[in-house]
């Protein structure tokens, strides 16, 4: 840990200790292959040192990076769109959101005047007043795995509050989505970026007053409260980036789907925060081309495997879109592990009749629960033991296949493939 | 059975209680009706539209403290529920439509809020959050075998006289008092949220049944994979 050095000197003792020891588990884990070692390290650093998140913070410039679906690669666009800085950024790239995990990130980048954090939702107001950062980006808000985590009215009245609180915070917020927008006009500075909303389940009624709200497109009013779509400095639209000064762009990325070009949208108006310009930032953007295993493409036996992760519905309806075309055959895999959410009630929630037709092969623990879903919305499937089934049953079809799995399910497969990058 | 006008699957205010995987209810009535050759329809009707008198089979789901206040209000004054299950139409309702359902219920602030009086409950609010699997086994006079399904709430059930509990709990909290949701003539209610009736085909068909009378026999095998499911999920739950 020498190169934490540096950054240590001005931590108090039991802080720097903290920080050393933590690290040291960290490396024990990663050898011990548990893992990618960040949130282990960060657990024990915060068990001696509780206060440490906001010690590490101090004198940083930190992003923080919220949101239902897309945390983990708009925190990798934002740190990419950030490198023309120069300089380390600080970030938590495998996507341990929680304190421990920012903890850990900190510690590892110890000269890190910059810190892009992906934090998980619930945790927004404790790490705000933690590491008073100087962007919170709020992505969307919908259900998600919702016997562990909170409802999601509840969650848009925390952030609300806590980003009312916060000063010299600029929110960068998604202006198509009604609770996002709700939450993020509390704060005292906010670039409001229309990146689309997908999935609308979640987000009929207006969350100030609950009457049903209308929508045209993109657009979304209240009757009741007068609660409307705030007006827009940035867009997404098609394939284009428009900026505020109202110049498109084509944005070209090599990540696939419209969530990512939407995260990518986000990325850039942060970007202009910290004085990047759209034009140097958008280069490093169409560099990144997976993001900690997903979007990889992997070949396995001859078939060219590509790995989507979606962990629940607004996710699946996204990553449903992306998938490839036939004849590439589809394996869908659900676990219902603790970091999955143990109900898998949410597969009803998914629209799977644009599969019909297709090759579709079924995987992971809950493979029955995903099965009779299917069977409601006529899907034919069948249903494999493992990756190599799956493998071997599109061999012969197609020369691809598409690999849509949660979390944990996605995790099982990844180091079965070699844990892909 | 012939059955000119198709049956009427009324789903109320999927805009604001549908947190998780509610829908499953609808396509599974939708399914088993259909595969038994019975023409079903599925009526969404959101919280801005006034409720179809002529429902035959109504569905309720689940719903943040809030929205489910909100709804109960616009239930109550809009009256198409209340006059439809007094003509005898079948109500299902999971989680916060069950609560709904009864004289009254915890709201946001824990004060009680006057329910839709369609049950003889009362909930408050618990002290502990309910989260995880249930396994129940019904009254024996509904004839629908073991309840399987996932609770996720934080509600605490009392019966009065003219409800009969919809089963005993030997795994999850349901009611908080060894007992499970709740029915009532045609009305019927349950702890379980989401998706209840998929690992219980059997109380869907208790649904189907109220509404339309004796049902055919499901076509072979159409049945393997929800069994399945069903079988291995009590197994998973029994070790």
């Amino acid at each position: 840990m020498d190169e934490n050095t540096r950054h240590h000197s001005k931590l108090p003792m039991r802080a720097r200790v903290a920080t050393t020891v933590g690290g040291a588990a960290a490396t024990v884990s990663r050898l011990a292959g548990k893992g990618d070692g960040s949130v282990i390290g960060g657990v024990i650093s915060l068990r001696l040192a509780p206060d440490l998140l906001s010690l590490l913070a101090a004198g940083r410039q930190v992003v923080l990076v919220t949101g239902t679906n897309g945390k983990t690669t708009t925190t990798k666009l934002i740190t990419a769109a950030l490198a023309p800085l120069g300089g380390e950024i600080a970030s938590n790239v495998y996507g341990a959101n929680m304190e421990a995990g920012l903890t850990s990130a900190l510690t590892h980048a110890p000269d890190a005047r910059v810190a892009v954090l992906e934090t998980d939702e619930k945790y927004i107001p404790a790490v705000v007043r933690a590491t008073r950062p100087k962007v919170v980006v709020l992505l969307n808000l919908s259900r998600d795995q919702m016997d562990r985590a909170a409802e999601i009215w509840l969650l848009a009245r925390r952030w609300r509050e806590a980003l009312g609180n916060a000063q010299d915070c600029r929110v960068v917020a998604n202006a198509d989505d009604p609770l996002v927008a709700w939450a993020a006009s509390s704060a005292r500075q906010v670039t409001w970026v229309a990146a689309g909303q997908r999935w609308r389940e979640d987000s009929w009624c207006c969350p100030n007053c609950g009457a049903h709200l209308q929508r045209e497109g993109d657009d979304w009013s209240c009757r009741e409260c007068g609660g409307r779509r705030p007006p827009v400095s940035w867009m997404l639209y098609e394939d284009e980036v428009i900026d505020p000064t109202g110049r498109a762009t084509k944005l070209d990325l090599a990540l696939p789907g419209r969530a990512n070009r939407s995260n990518a949208v986000i990325a850039l108006a942060v970007a202009e925060a910290f004085g990047v310009h759209t034009g140097q930032a958008l280069r490093e953007l169409r560099k990144v081309t997976s993001v900690a295993g997903r979007y990889t493409q992997v070949s396995r036996r001859g078939v060219d495997v590509r790995l989507l992760l979606a962990k629940n519905p607004a996710g699946w309806l996204e990553a449903l879109d992306v998938i490839a075309p036939p004849p590439a055959p589809v394996l869908l895999s659900v676990n219902a592990q603790g970091p999955d959410g143990r109900d898998t009630s949410w597969l009803w929630d998914v629209d799977f009749r644009r599969l019909r037709g297709r090759n579709v092969l079924v995987g992971g623990e809950r493979r029955l629960d995903l099965a009779v879903r299917l069977e409601a919305d006529e899907v034919a499937l069948k249903l494999v033991n493992d990756i190599d089934e799956a493998v071997d049953a599109a061999r012969g079809v197609a020369s691809n296949l598409e690999v849509l799995a949660n979390y944990t399910a996605f995790q099982q497969y990844r180091v079965a493939l070699g844990r892909v990058q | 059975m012939s059955r000119t006008k198709p049956l009427r699957l009324t789903w109320v205010y999927p805009d604001l209680l549908s947190t998780y995987g509610d829908r499953g209810n609808a396509l599974v009535l939708e399914r088993r009706a259909r595969l038994r050759g019975l023409p079903v329809e599925i009526i969404e009707v959101n919280s801005d539209q006034p409720v179809p008198r002529d429902g035959d089979i109504y569905l309720m789901g689940g719903g943040e403290d809030l929205p489910q206040t909100l709804a109960t209000r616009r239930l109550l004054a809009d009256g198409g529920l209340l006059e439809a299950a007094g003509r005898g139409a079948v109500v299902f309702a999971v989680c916060a439509g069950y609560l709904m359902l009864g004289a009254e219920f915890g709201g946001a602030d824990g004060a009680p809020v006057q329910g839709l009086g369609l049950l003889d409950i009362r909930s408050g609010r618990g002290a502990e959050r309910a989260v995880g699997e249930v396994v129940a086994d019904v009254d024996p006079r509904l004839n629908v075998g073991q309840l399987t399904g996932f609770e996720n709430h934080q509600g605490v059930t009392r019966l009065g006289p003219n409800a009969r509990p919809l089963a005993r709990t030997t795994l999850g909290t349901g009611n908080g008092d060894g007992t499970e949701g709740a029915y009532q003539g045609r009305v019927l209610g349950t702890y379980l949220h989401g998706p209840a009736l998929v690992r219980n085909p059997g109380l869907a068909d208790l649904l189907l049944h109220w509404a339309t009378g004796p049902l055919p026999p499901m076509p072979s095998q159409s049945e393997e994979l929800a069994m399945r499911l069903r079988a291995e999920r009590l197994a998973a739950v029994a070790r």
